[in-house]
């Protein structure tokens, strides 16, 4: 179980409050029309999947209710950064 | 490779068991090979071996960071069966099925495979409706299915509760008949024997730590931390590793990694002679011959490389196998561990070429890849020495993503093992 730091709630709270809500920074293309399917491909479906320090969104769904970007070494699991999204 | 038989057991007891010697060799890799394939589990063992009793490709190296095994081909609940929903993985799990009848005589090692039973049990309507159209599937498929009521289920396994206020109350349940356990260990040990023998190398303690590429951005070879070997056919089947190695080559996957865990219980005598499963509430179990529970859990919530699985996550299924299981209220448990398995949006591998001319993929095969070893590896020696995708495997290339053409197992069962 993981301690996440919520900075909005400035408490660290047991992983069971959280929502994991998947790896941080994929972009949805900005014109879905004009995107190629190799775009929606990237953008849908491949992951960094990273070992070792990895972004990623949680949402403190039983505490703020708000998304953080949340930096985690993937290996050990420790938690390293945690700011509002 | 001297055979196993009645006889050398018999020879061997009345000379003190002195002239066993090792199942295969430790050879030192060669500059280069036809094929490369890294993951020293049943998967990479099973192609390797494949291609070279089927396909006379004979010049072949597995290469394997820790030792043979090490991944989750050791570390699962061995749960076998073939009773997908969609007809390409029914197709796929079926081909592999057969192959798991004849295996053991085929590698001359005995895989203990053990077609008890696999039943899978609903608790609410919605459960009974979904496993209902499974059966369904299946037969049309070809492929053995039953729908038990609750009383044929506790006669299948008679330690079920399935009194109408338990907590997770029996509603129904599917039963494949031809499913079972194998031991782990020794298909992994049979195919690397048997590999072995026919001339493929098995390397282990050699971790692939980069991809070589020439001017084309053809495959050329892999750096290891026993030198470099060259390859015009590199084949990655390293389960949770997949995108750290495929990101050597450049190309991102999609696949997470998540640790998924297993437990096993003090040895008790007889008392499950099935395997009984329970989507629901993500708990899986069946008794090893030395009378241990072996119990399979849910993955973790987040992606992780820790080989650990949070312990609320192994808890909860304790609970819940408290509840349909009354009489194991007392039961300790001996040993937990995990396995950090490939999960793709859709729940089913991929298995083929990818972009980069050489490399092909044979991975996300995730939390239920064990029984797919014999078939897996049969179908993906073909489409290497083919040089295009079997046709039992073709709906499974990386390219199903951009085409949306998913096979979505996913949202079929949520079926872990
Ligand atoms: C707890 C648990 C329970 C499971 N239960 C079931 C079940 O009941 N039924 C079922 O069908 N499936 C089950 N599975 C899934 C099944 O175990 C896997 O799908 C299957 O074993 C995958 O086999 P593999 O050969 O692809 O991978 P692995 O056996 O993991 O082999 C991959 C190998 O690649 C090696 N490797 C990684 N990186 C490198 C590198 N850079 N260089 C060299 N080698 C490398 C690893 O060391 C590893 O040995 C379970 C998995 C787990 C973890
Ligand atoms: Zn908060």
């Amino acid at each position: 179980m993981l301690l996440i730091p919520c900075p909005v709630c400035n408490m660290a709270r047991p992983e069971r409050e959280f929502r994991y809500a998947g790896e941080a920074g994929l972009v949805r293309p900005h014109d879905p029309g004009a995107a190629s399917d190799q775009d929606w491909t990237d953008y849908l479906f491949a992951r960094a999947n990273r070992k070792g320090v990895h972004e990623e969104r949680w949402r403190h769904l039983h505490g703020c209710g708000r998304f953080l970007v949340v930096t985690r070494d993937t290996v050990n699991d420790r938690v390293l950064q945690s700011v509002p999204a | 490779m001297r055979g196993f038989s009645f006889l050398r057991i018999l020879q061997e007891s009345v000379s003190g068991h002195r002239g066993w010697r090792e199942q295969w060799r430790s050879p030192e890799p060669r500059k280069s090979y036809d094929v490369v394939v890294v993951g020293g589990g049943g998967h990479g063992l099973a192609t390797a071996y494949y291609l070279a009793a089927e396909h006379g490709v004979r010049n072949v190296a597995v290469l394997e960071k820790g030792w043979i095994g090490g991944g989750n081909s050791g570390r699962n609940t061995t749960i076998v069966r073939s009773n997908y929903l969609f007809e390409e993985s029914a197709a796929l799990y079926e081909h592999s099925l057969k192959l798991w009848e004849g295996l053991s005589r085929k590698l001359n090692y005995n895989v203990m495979f053990s077609q008890r039973g696999v039943m899978a049990l609903g608790h609410t309507v919605t459960d009974v409706q979904v496993i209902k159209r499974h059966v369904h599937a299946n037969r049309l498929a070809g492929i053995d299915a039953e729908y038990l009521d609750p009383r044929q289920a506790k006669a299948f396994c008679p330690i079920l509760d399935i009194s109408r206020d338990a907590r997770y109350p029996v509603l129904g349940a599917s039963l494949q008949r031809r499913g079972g356990t194998a031991r782990h260990d020794a298909v992994v040990w049979g195919y690397a024997r048997a590999a072995d023998a026919l001339g493929v190398d098995v390397i282990e303690n050699c971790e692939v730590t980069g991809v070589r590429r020439d001017a084309r951005g053809a495959v050329s070879g892999v750096e290891t931390t026993r030198g470099a070997i060259g390859t015009g056919v590199l084949a990655l089947v390293a389960a949770g590793h997949s995108s750290v190695l495929a990101g050597m080559a450049g190309l991102r996957l999609p696949i997470e990694s998540f640790p998924l865990q297993a437990l096993v219980s003090e040895p008790v005598k007889p008392v499950m002679p099935c395997v009984v499963m329970s989507n629901t509430i993500d708990a899986y179990m069946s008794q090893s011959d030395k009378g241990e529970l072996v119990i399979g859990a849910g993955t973790d919530a987040y992606p992780s490389y820790g080989q650990r699985g949070s312990f609320q996550v192994a808890s909860s299924t304790l609970d819940s196998l408290c509840e349909l299981f009354p009489v194991l209220r007392r039961l300790r448990m001996m040993r937990s561990w995990a396995g950090i398995v490939d999960v793709t949006p859709d729940r089913s591998p991929i298995v083929g070429p990818t972009p980069t001319p050489g490399l092909w993929l044979n991975c996300g095969w995730g939390t239920g890849g064990f029984k797919a070893i014999p078939g897996s590896g049969h179908l993906f020696a073909a489409s290497l020495a083919a040089g295009r995708p079997h046709t039992l495997v073709a709906p499974f290339g990386l390219d199903r993503f951009s085409a949306g053409r998913l096979i979505d197992e996913a949202t079929a069962a949520a079926v872990s093992h």
